[in-house]
């Protein structure tokens, strides 16, 4: 069954991108950052019910050093932005970010001095994952896109080059929304 | 003093005329001035409330508990007149406005006297009251006696020119973070604590963020081109 | 010893001393004369090692400075403010029942008694403590007993997962999902769930809410049963765990310590019995205590405490079962200038008042339209005063400082946590033990980080 159904002669033909990407997205090895309630509800989805054993992620990097991808999850405060970002830069390419929660993702309801508002204004995220705590069905979801990305992303020049058409598209994109009122956002142009 | 009913079920009660005189801490419906705003309610003005002070007999165990304080106190010479400035009975609970010189003596003999035995020291906070000149800054302590069944509250002021008061840790070895966390959000200096440091702000962070004078920080939110202010910048309704 | 060659001509010991430390020159069959030769080394050579704040095993983000000496903890300093958020100055920016929303995040474990916590305050500085009504403490009290199980069980399972037995929890966790289930049928949320509002609760009973809690409560002793068979007599566990961090009951009440950890000296010292409040004194139930005074014995009192919780929850089942036939049971007190309006219901666009209401203040009364608008944009008015409540939470004495100026905003609210007052006895548990005896040290206090930072 799997593989061997598929492949009459016992030969397979893929390309590297293709390996190393369906290597990559199906053993994610989480640094799981975990803060606040968000933490709960990761640990949560690590938990019997909703089992991320099953996607290869049980085993978390502890220490960032052998970790894959950095899920902050919960409010990220001043104290520990440079904590955030020092685990950050420990961690080895290719890395990944999800930021889970809005307090992560936004600064979320403690829109205040004591909360960073956003981890982007830290570390690049990956999947911005709202929820005030998503619910681990929600987590698994962010997860799941995430696999997505990671497989099918590209390798060396065609990575740069990848890279390269995804910032132009960034930064030419148009507001979503264009709208005439009292605090237009023209008006402060 | 307001309280809910008055003369009316479920309206406030009118304020008593002495109220008068108190000066005057917020002005108006509407916050902020200056702006588009045109409907009235500008002349709402609320008076500061008197200090309360409750007479004895409070009531329950607090006449125990303030003759006990009083003749603990007497006994090493100061009397409870000098280190309570008031006590106030409301809600049911005891505090005592303790001046700031005599708190290490008043919290001593609660904790040691047999009939006070205040044990538990549950934790010290802070209340920044910037209209209130020579009085801004309260240090508010509760303490439980497990012995007795009792609960008191402490409520210390300082002002903001001088904002020191003297530490309970050598009574209370549990005030150690508390009175650091107070230090840290409102800038009270605790005499004679080990290592007043910040606790819960970045080692080298400036100011005192929960006094009423520093602003909660917030940044506008930006949504489908709309703008909308930090909550301490919004026009305030009330 | 012989003379060193260095790298550097002309450099003398002294140099090397200090780039590259004790130098030792050793052919063979001459241990004992490096040993007894070498008497300038230090007896103490003190490591400092820094558990950071990003940490598998602190029980959140906790940072600790232990000082070494071998394996021995000389010092242990814990430095917290990592999570803090500023819940407190972002309450007085909102009104009274937005205060909910805000305070249930502080100890996220226990979401409920910060708000209970919280609304008594504000109840009873509006004076309405003894007109909220019954159904509202009813329903008030199985969700803190649930929550109270849901907490224990949320400090076991990552108890274990701390001293490396990820069995104890996936079975911990396993026994809190149906906890969070719920919840989630109560509440709508399964954490933090801004329920619990200042006048009773947001909601009532869903249909089929008893019933749950019943099935719960009839299976909880079953999954109790697993965990005690793991953990009880293990001996691993038992070996991590008794005689760690002892804190007797001297100590305790030097560093002002109550719950879990205080019961764990003999001292059966319970809010719930001592000074009770929601009707608590008619409530039918055991203050389980030890006296072994260790992380073994704090242990078993939650185990225990989680027994207790199930036999409240089954008497208030039972309170709540008569009074079914009470038709319009209120659940938020009657007041309309303090009890929220708006019957809540799922309607094609989401969830939002009723049509039932909408009809009413839009066509039947004009009060209650005021009413409604009111409460909605400014809130109510809580008169001048302040308030300390404290109620028996999962970790000890949580209070509520609540001081109101006579406005529609809290003026100030401090929330006393257990964690962040017990946090403090980390020095006075892990110095003179060993390094990894400082896990089941902190696990033992038990402490969430957002109600220490707050």
């Amino acid at each position: 069954m799997g593989i061997e159904e598929k492949l009459p002669s016992g030969v397979l033909l893929t390309s590297v991108e293709k390996i190393a990407g369906w290597a990559r997205a199906r053993s994610v090895w989480p640094a799981t950052f975990g803060l606040a309630c968000c933490a709960i509800e990761l640990m949560m989805t690590g938990g019997p019910r909703h089992d991320l054993a099953r996607f290869g992620m049980e085993k978390t990097g502890s220490t960032p050093r052998e970790a894959d991808l950095m899920i902050v999850a919960g409010r990220v405060s001043q104290k520990m932005a440079p904590v955030l970002r020092q685990i950050y830069d420990q961690m080895p390419d290719p890395k990944w970010v999800i930021s889970m929660g809005v307090c992560a993702s936004s600064g979320g309801m403690f829109n205040n001095y004591a909360i960073v508002q956003g981890v982007d204004h830290i570390v690049p995220v990956d999947i911005y994952l709202p929820g005030c705590p998503p619910r681990p069905e929600m987590l698994m979801d962010a997860i799941f896109k995430l696999h997505d990305k990671i497989l099918n992303m590209k390798l060396g020049p065609d990575r740069d080059q990848e890279i390269t058409e995804l910032e132009e598209a960034r930064l030419s994109m148009l507001p979503l929304h264009v709208s005439a009122g009292i605090n237009d956002l023209r008006s402060e142009l | 003093m307001t309280t809910p009913g008055g003369d009316e079920p479920g309206l406030p009660a009118r304020q008593e005329p002495e109220r008068a005189d108190t000066p005057v801490v917020r002005t108006g419906m509407f916050g902020v001035h200056g702006t588009q705003d045109t409907s009235g309610y500008g002349k709402l003005q609320v008076h500061r409330l008197p200090p309360l002070a409750s007479e004895p007999p409070y009531g329950g165990y607090f006449d125990a508990v303030a003759e006990s304080l009083g003749s603990a106190l007497q006994a090493d010479g100061s009397g409870f007149g000098d280190a309570v400035e008031r006590v106030v009975v409301q809600y049911g609970e005891l505090t005592f406005h303790v001046r700031r010189e005599h708190l290490l003596a008043v919290a001593d003999k609660l904790l040691h006297d047999p009939a006070l035995r205040f044990e538990i020291f549950t934790g010290v906070s802070g209340v920044h009251y910037p209209d209130e000149t020579g009085r801004e800054l309260r240090a508010v302590y509760h303490l439980v006696s497990i012995t007795h069944n009792r609960r008191v509250r402490l409520e210390v002021a300082a002002p903001d020119a001088d904002p020191h008061i003297p530490s309970v840790t050598p009574v209370y070895p549990a005030a150690n973070w508390h009175e650091r966390e107070t230090w840290d959000f409102f800038g009270i200096v605790f005499d004679g604590h080990p290592a007043l440091t910040r606790i819960e702000m970045p080692d080298d962070w400036l100011g005192h963020p929960q006094r009423k004078d520093y602003p909660l920080g917030g940044v506008p939110v930006e949504y489908r081109g709309a703008k909308v202010p930090p909550p301490d910048e919004r026009r305030s309704y009330s | 010893m012989t003379e060193t060659t260095h790298a550097t001509p002309g450099a003398s010991d002294a140099d090397a001393e200090a780039t590259e430390g004790r130098v030792y020159n050793v052919a063979g069959g001459d241990w004992d004369e490096l040993v007894t030769n070498d008497d300038e080394r230090s007896p103490n050579e003190q490591i400092v090692v820094n558990m950071g704040p990003q940490h598998p095993s602190t029980h959140g983000v906790l940072r600790l400075v232990l000082t070494l000496e071998g394996e021995t903890v000389t010092d242990a300093r814990a430095s917290i403010g990592y999570l803090h958020t500023g819940i407190e100055k972002n309450m007085e920016y909102r009104t009274w029942t937005q205060g909910s929303t805000f305070i249930t995040r502080a100890d996220y474990l226990m979401p409920i008694f910060n708000e209970t916590a919280y609304c008594m305050a504000v109840e009873r500085l509006l004076g309405i403590e003894d007109k909220i009504p019954e159904r509202a403490k009813l329903i008030r009290v199985l969700l803190l007993e649930l929550n109270r199980i849901g907490s224990h069980l949320g400090g076991i399972g990552p108890f274990g997962l701390e001293l490396g037995a990820t069995t104890i929890f996936l079975q911990g966790v396993r026994m809190r999902e149906n906890v969070l289930d719920l919840f989630e049928l109560i509440t709508g949320l399964r954490m933090n769930h801004a329920f619990v509002r200042p006048g009773g609760v947001a909601q009532d009973l869903p249909a089929g809410g008893i019933e749950a809690v019943r099935d719960f409560v009839r299976k909880a002793p079953g999954w109790t049963r697993d965990l005690h068979k793991l953990i009880d007599a293990n001996p691993v566990f038992k070996a991590r765990t008794e005689g760690i961090a002892y804190l007797d009951l001297e100590g305790c009440m030097a560093l002002g310590v109550t719950g879990p950890m205080l019961r764990a000296t003999g001292l059966p010292w319970d809010l719930r019995k001592s000074q009770p409040y929601l009707d608590y004194e008619t409530y039918e139930f055991d203050v389980p205590t030890q006296d072994t005074c260790d992380t073994y014995g704090r242990y078993v009192v939650r185990m225990n405490e989680i027994d207790q919780s199930l036999r409240i929850v089954e008497q208030v089942l039972d309170r709540l079962a008569d009074r079914a036939n009470v038709p319009n049971d209120p659940y938020l007190i009657q007041d309309a200038k303090i009890g929220w309006p708006a019957r809540l219901s799922l309607g094609p666009d989401g969830l939002g008042p009723s049509p039932e209401h909408i009809a009413h203040i839009m066509g039947q009364s004009m009060e209650a339209l005021i009413h409604h608008f009111k409460l909605v944009t400014e809130g109510f008015r809580v008169p001048a005063g302040q308030v300390y409540v404290p109620i028996e939470s999962a970790k000890g004495e949580l209070g509520c400082h609540v001081v109101s100026d006579g406005g529609t905003r809290p003026y100030r609210v401090h929330l006393r946590d257990p964690s962040f007052h017990h946090l403090q006895a980390v020095s006075v548990l892990c110095e003179g033990g060993n390094l990894a005896d400082v896990i089941p040290a902190i696990a033992s206090i038990d402490p969430v980080i957002g109600g220490v930072d707050r």
